[in-house]
């Protein structure tokens, strides 16, 4: 059964649509087809402009000055928002405000002050190091970082690889091992400032997503004070999941949103486009491919909305969120791959967004947890127990 | 591998252009003591790669004589990105007419050696 909007939700997807469609999109006419941000000025004006929508902060919890919007509106909001040629990892390009790294929402007062304030007044910008060359799906083991009790400080060794945004980020939230013996029970959350002696920014790790870029960091002897501790001592692993966790819904609303962006513009140029004497919508393999789009897009937009609205509920949605994600990512890239086919020659050109988005959505299966470790999460739910 | 753009400079004359294709890259100009201008991109948009960005670049320089050389790259964005944050690890600041033209903040970048 799909979905039935509320009117104030219909109202809110009308304008964000036509946002995308009247000042996101003609942006993106006059910029690279890889660029990953817009001139500051346009950038400004359109923040006004969602702010003047009620819509500015989103995901930012109203206690904190964001907006009254409940997950399943955002999730909604999310398929619009991604559909223009950047919306894959930079959805309108920001002006709607970022709710930052969740984490900082659970931090003690002088660490909101110092990362979280500035964050949601847009003056300072994080990254999140997770992931080691050791590996990153399973970090409870793979994490090699040390950090060591010296004094009032900790001081951390070692490497991270794959962190988005930590060459221009102004601090970071980074884990570390700091009890050799405890698997998961023995990693620690710190706050990092990039200017901290010890912390580099090595090289950038150039990926299918160019816009974006990812980058490896060395960490030698840096000194952290015990302040900068987010959490617990030994309990940081929980903060690493949680994230994984919230963010895998608006993840997937991403991929999903391209998805739709991508069918609508197959079903267009399917119409038009003639072939041996007939338009392409008259061939069957074509409807056919049209039609495996729309099931995917349905599928992965249900399971989007089911996990948003036990969310909403507040009951667990872990199995739902990871579902949506493996769903959304996997799905999304057979439809951008549908859409490619369809627009033959034209859908391999950098004129057209569908070449950018099936470069994005290939990296979609891998990060914030690739698809097999969806599926292992999805399968301790559903079996029990926990696989170690 | 280095990350750093280090292949010999070339000049900036007709010839050596018509040796690229319109392929999409890096490239910098330097003037003839080898000091770095500018550090460029020939992406999507551009009509012939860098075939037709090297031949503006000449053409702008209205017969001053100029060094360049280029990197075939298809990631060209985060490669430009990479170029200009060695630039300023290296020498403290970015060429004149990349300060002139950024207005988008940049990384910081301190390679290891
Ligand atoms: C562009 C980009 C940006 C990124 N940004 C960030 C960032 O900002 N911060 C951050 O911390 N990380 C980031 N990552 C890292 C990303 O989260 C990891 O790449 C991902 O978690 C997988 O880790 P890995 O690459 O080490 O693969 P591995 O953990 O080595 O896994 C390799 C493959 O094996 C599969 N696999 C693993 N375990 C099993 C199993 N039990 N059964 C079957 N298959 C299995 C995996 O699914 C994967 O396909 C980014 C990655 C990319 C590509």
């Amino acid at each position: 059964m799909d979905y039935q909007m509320t009117d104030e939700q219909r109202i809110i997807i009308d304008m964000v649509r036509k946002f995308v469609r009247e000042e996101i999109v003609p942006l993106e006419d006059k910029l690279d087809p890889d660029a990953g941000e817009i001139d500051p000025e346009d950038h400004a004006r359109l923040v006004e402009m969602t702010k003047n929508m009620g819509l500015y902060g989103l995901g930012i919890p109203p206690e904190f000055g964001g907006p009254e919007i409940d997950v399943t509106t955002m999730t909604l909001m999310a398929f619009e928002m991604a559909q223009h040629r950047a919306g894959l990892y930079n959805p309108c390009y920001s002006v709607f405000g970022g709710a930052g790294l969740a984490q900082l929402y659970e931090a003690t007062d002088a660490q909101k002050e110092k990362y979280l304030y500035p964050v949601l007044r847009g003056e300072k910008g994080a990254f999140f190091g997770l992931t080691e060359p050791s590996g990153g799906s399973d970090p409870a083991r793979a994490i090699q970082t040390r950090a060591v009790k010296d004094g009032s400080d900790w001081v951390l060794n070692g490497a991270k690889i794959f962190i988005s945004g930590a060459d221009r980020a102004d601090f970071g939230i980074l884990f570390a091992r700091t009890d050799a013996e405890k698997g998961r029970g023995g990693i620690t959350c710190f706050l990092i400032d990039t200017d901290m002696p010890g912390f580099n920014v090595r090289r950038v790790v150039h990926t299918l997503r160019s816009a974006r870029y990812a980058t490896e960091i060395s960490i030698e002897d840096l000194r952290v004070p015990e302040e900068n501790v987010l959490g617990e001592v030994n309990k940081g692993f929980a903060i690493a999941n949680d994230r994984l966790s919230r963010q895998r819904i608006p993840y997937a609303a991403g991929c999903v949103g391209v998805a739709m962006k991508a069918q609508e513009m197959a079903i267009e140029y399917c119409k038009i486009r003639e072939t041996f004497g007939a338009p392409l919508a008259t061939r069957q393999s074509i409807q056919w491919m049209i039609v495996d789009n729309e099931i995917d897009i349905r599928t992965a937009r249900h399971i989007c909305l089911e996990a948003a609205q036990k969310a909403d509920r507040g009951e667990s949605f872990r199995t739902e969120a990871a579902m949506a994600k493996l769903l959304g990512s996997e799905a999304g890239g057979r439809v951008v791959d549908r859409a490619m086919q369809i627009h033959g020659g034209y859908g391999m050109t950098k004129d057209l967004p569908l070449e950018r988005w099936y470069r994005e959505m290939r990296i979609r299966r891998i990060g914030e947890g690739p698809s097999e470790v969806q599926r292992l999460v999805m399968a301790r739910d559903l079996i029990g127990g926990s696989f170690h | 591998m280095s990350i750093r753009l280090d292949k010999p400079f070339q000049e900036l004359t007709p010839e050596n252009i018509d040796k690229l294709q319109a392929q999409l890259g890096v490239y910098q100009i330097a003037e003839p003591d080898g000091t770095i201008s500018y550090i460029g991109y020939a992406g999507g948009r551009s009509l012939f790669g860098l075939n037709g960005d090297l031949k503006k670049e000449l053409e702008n320089r209205n017969g001053q004589p100029a060094l360049f050389r280029h990197e075939v790259n298809m990631q060209y964005m985060s490669r430009h990105e990479e170029l200009l944050m060695l630039h300023v690890a290296d020498f403290g600041e970015l060429p004149e007419r990349n300060r002139r033209e950024r207005n988008h903040k940049l990384g910081r970048l301190r390679p290891a050696g």
